[in-house]
């Protein structure tokens, strides 16, 4: 609900990488906000000097979308999501006021070492087909439309795009600290896109009709308008390369898992089996574990990236969550995964949760109060778009608008989101928030899943039967 | 998103009916392609450019897993190339035609995102006769739908590549300012710092003046003696056809800037302007085939935009009004239903359009009005809303249609 009340702001602040450094420029020019630090557990915030701003912290992904649909005045996040939302929808509502000068690295392309590309002239040339992978699919395809590539695929991921490079895809558009530092990965650095520094930013309709001087000004003594290219990357790029090439032979059955939280259960789960992997514990994080079976290859990737992987065949097996599973089949309903078995780790909820506030206690009486008009559209924040979709379709819940999250669904209520799907453990932290469960989808615990016809392919049955006997010897 | 509403499908059915009399009369065929196809099949050619990509409708299909991607057409004549490689491929040349909607994704939602075209395409054939046949379909179809004061403008994309060609710029420029030009953007090019004398001259001549027939092309032709030789060679394949044309009849205006939005043209280009709009345009495509893996067939295409064109038409009712009859039953029993039914399945029958009313409809926009009640031996009495006769009670289905066949 947009507030049209006179002088009140409403800001934008991410977590993650650019929390701290925020959280120190707005000490340093006036405009702190009381609980904006590392420890932080709450979403709102409000200003200690100005008593018509409030902030939340979202999610830094998230923060150019609700600053262009006006749900924020102001915000503050990396150039990079600003770019993936702008290469997409240009006339959008988003306003860049400027750049605030702290960040580090940028968005990057580059290709894997054995790929046969050494610069972008190599790819406005080739026939063949390309396969991109990254974290900014927007701008992953600009890219691949200024470049004229005849033909390409673009594989949206959550994470991990350097590790699928030169096997599983043959470019990847990737945050990278260095070209130096995306040397190490044994990828080749093509070509700088942007460099991610931290942007104020703003709601175009809030600029031209309200009054945002105050808070304006605190900005600045830190404004400027271009980033300034720091002379570390100006070295950087004029260093000769060397890309530690090690060859990746093809393996003949492939195997991803999963980092995060998934991580180190998983890891004491392989240890259990008895699947030696090298690179792979509760501390260690290599994307390309080894194992002590010279034909399995592995690779450590999100998991929520992980059945469409299969379905590709990029993989033949995974550890992910039912979650995902569920999440990619109601997308794809004759995807070739499926899943073999739980693992029973990592158990989770699927939850629909409302505010306290909300005067109903069951997916029925919600659907009365939709019904009886007292929202315009029910809004759902949800990092599983396809199984809220279903679930909202399924209850016939009519109208709705899905917002989807990258996790931490439960800051967008009660303001921006009337209700929420997604996952929890003990509902501590929904409580916190004063939000209630009023329905449980389904439960959901870490699995193995496979792709179907790799299952039944004359090359690698024998493996895939082995590898999976193995791996329930450790349940 | 538009709706089409009766008063403008009369208008856009205008269209369509005279564009499809048209082409078939000059012995076009007519053909559909999907509304899905794949995204690389315009990445495919090179030849859409990345800002006009960059606005298409793209999606993951069912087997979303494979990376692939399907779009909303957002080109006519790319789809019927690839039908016309797939199916067609065997004959010597083919003459099609197509009435399809495009889709172009729009950043604002205040505009149109589904345009509708008339297009027509022909593939193979002799040199020049193509070009100047499409012309001259165009023109007709515009010239049938009653659209006056339109201007034809011709062009040559050999002629715009050689003269960019002068620039000698590097690749990557010049594909960019390709780009720009095929948007509009022929300022871009006065701006360039390497520009020659003799280019500037060249430029001055070509978007400064106007020519009105081939003579304007002799004269460029004797005033630039040191020109490329790709461009003397599309300059004389213009003056060709210029020629033809004027032969014919057929008034034009030379604008070199009258090329707009596809690269995939190679040879003559041109548009239609009516009311400061453009209404059509089309031209000569003969790397399209090739490049879509198909043999080195060469090909021209026009298409005519019909949402402009229906702002163009002058709006009318759809042919009931005064013309129609109604057949009112007074009540809903079932030998006064049955009797409505029957008497308008026979008017009908005998061509007219006949509308059912049982809830007492407003009359006075009808010609004729039959009121059915369940009176023996005849049910019907006639009414004529235009004379002013008196009513005819108790006539007979056979007085009914020759009265109202009469008029």
């Amino acid at each position: 609900m947009k507030d049209y009340q006179a002088g009140y702001i409403k800001f934008a602040l991410p977590k993650g990488r650019f929390l701290s450094p925020t959280a120190n420029l707005l000490a340093e020019i006036g405009l702190g906000f009381e609980g904006y630090g590392d420890k932080t557990k709450q979403y709102r915030l409000c200003s200690a000097r100005f008593p018509g701003l409030s902030a939340k912290i979202l999610q830094e992904k998230d923060i150019p979308i609700q600053v262009s649909v006006g749900n924020y005045d102001l915000g503050i996040c990396g150039l990079d999501w600003i770019e993936e939302l702008l290469a997409k929808y240009p006339a959008g509502a988003l306003v860049k006021i400027a750049s605030l000068n702290y960040g580090e690295g940028g968005v990057h392309v580059v290709a894997g070492a054995q790929a046969g590309i050494t610069s972008l002239d190599d790819l406005s040339a080739r026939r063949s087909d390309c396969r991109i992978v990254s974290e900014y699919p927007n701008l992953a395809e600009a890219l691949a439309l200024n470049l004229r590539m005849r033909r390409f695929r673009i594989f949206p991921v959550w994470g991990a795009a350097e590790a699928y490079p030169p096997e599983n895809a043959d470019l990847a558009v990737l945050w990278g600290k260095s070209r130096a530092h995306i040397a190490t990965q044994g990828l080749i650095p093509l070509e700088k896109l942007l460099p991610v520094t931290a942007f104020l930013i703003a709601n175009r309709e809030s600029l031209e009709s309200k009054d945002l001087s105050r808070i304006l000004m605190c900005f600045n003594s830190k404004l400027t308008a271009e980033p300034q290219a720091s002379i570390e990357n100006e070295l950087d790029s004029s260093k000769k390369l060397r890309v530690s090439c090690s060859s990746w032979p093809a393996k003949d059955v492939n195997l991803a898992l999963p980092d995060g939280h998934q991580q180190a259960p998983t890891a004491q789960f392989l240890k259990r089996a008895g699947l030696a992997l090298q690179g792979y514990s509760e501390e260690v994080v290599s994307r390309r574990p080894s194992a002590d079976l010279d034909w399995l290859g592995v690779k450590v990737i999100r998991p929520q990236d992980m059945p469409l992987q299969v379905a590709n065949r990029n993989f033949d097996l995974a550890i992910t969550g039912e979650d995902w599973l569920r999440e990619h089949l109601y997308r794809f309903p004759s995807s070739p995964v499926k899943k073999l078995f739980a693992l029973g780790f990592g158990t989770v909820k699927i939850v629909a949760a409302v505010s306290q506030e909300m005067p109903v206690n069951n997916i029925d009486e919600l659907r009365s109060l939709v019904q009886s008009r007292k929202f315009a559209s029910l809004k759902v924040a949800s990092e599983y778009i396809n199984i809220a979709d279903k679930y909202l379709r399924d209850n016939r819940i009519s109208p709705y608008k899905l917002i989807p999250t990258w996790g931490a669904s439960e800051a967008f209520l009660p303001e921006d989101a009337d209700m929420l799907i997604d996952n929890v453990q003990t509902g501590q932290t929904l409580k916190q928030h004063k939000l209630k469960i009023i329905d449980v989808l389904f439960r959901s615990s870490a699995c193995i899943i496979a792709n179907k016809d790799s299952l039944v392919s004359s090359d690698k049955k024998e493996k895939m039967e082995f590898l999976t006997q193995k791996l329930r010897a450790g349940l | 998103m538009q709706d089409l509403l009766p008063e403008d499908m009369v208008r856009f059915r205008r269209i369509e009916d005279t564009f499809r009399a048209c082409c078939r009369n000059w012995g076009y065929q007519e053909v559909r392609t999907p509304t899905l196809e794949y995204l690389y099949l315009f990445t495919a050619t090179g030849t859409l450019t990345p800002s006009m990509l960059s606005k298409v409708y793209s999606f993951l299909d069912w087997d979303g897993w494979s990376g692939e991607r399907v779009v909303l057409r957002p080109d006519g004549t790319i789809p019927v190339a690839r039908l016309y490689i797939d199916n067609l491929s065997g004959q010597e040349s083919a003459r099609l035609f197509y009435v399809t909607d495009i889709f172009a994704f729009e950043g604002t939602g205040k505009e149109n995102r589904e345009r509708w075209q008339c297009g027509a395409e022909f593939f193979g054939g002799a040199k020049l006769a193509p070009d100047v046949e499409i012309i001259l379909l165009a023109e007709e179809v515009i010239r049938r739908l009653g659209i006056s004061n339109v201007g034809l403008r011709l062009s040559h994309a050999g002629l715009v590549k050689a003269l960019l060609k002068e620039f000698k710029l590097n690749p990557g420029e010049e594909a960019k300012m390709m780009s720009r030009i095929l948007e509009g953007d022929w300022q871009a090019l006065t701006k360039v710092k390497s520009i020659t004398p003799e280019v500037d001259r060249l430029m001055a001549a070509l978007l400064g003046l106007k020519g009105k027939s081939s003579s304007f092309l002799h004269n460029i032709k004797a005033s630039f003696p040191k020109a490329s030789h790709d461009f003397k060679s599309s300059l004389e394949d213009l003056i060709n056809i210029a020629t033809l044309l004027d032969n014919l009849g057929c008034s034009y205006k030379i604008d070199i800037a009258a090329i707009h939005g596809f690269e995939y043209y190679t040879g003559v280009c041109f548009q239609f302007l009516a009311a400061g709009e453009k209404i059509g345009g089309g031209g000569r495509y003969n790397s399209l085939v090739p490049l879509m893996n198909g043999e080195d067939i060469p090909a021209c295409g026009f298409a005519l935009y019909v949402d402009p064109i229906m702002k163009l038409l002058p709006l009318e009712k759809e042919k009931k009004g005064k013309s129609g009859i109604l057949v009112k039953g007074k009540e809903l029993t079932p030998e006064i239903v049955k009797a409505c039914f029957t008497v308008a399945e026979s008017l009908r029958e005998a061509g007219h359009t006949a509308e059912l009313d049982f809830a007492g409809r407003e009359e006075s926009s009808y010609r004729w009005v039959i009121s059915v009640s369940g009176k023996e031996p005849s049910p019907f009495v006639l009414k004529d809303c235009i004379q002013r006769r008196p009513r005819y009670i108790g006539a007979s289905v056979a007085e009914i249609i020759k009265m109202v066949s009469e008029g």
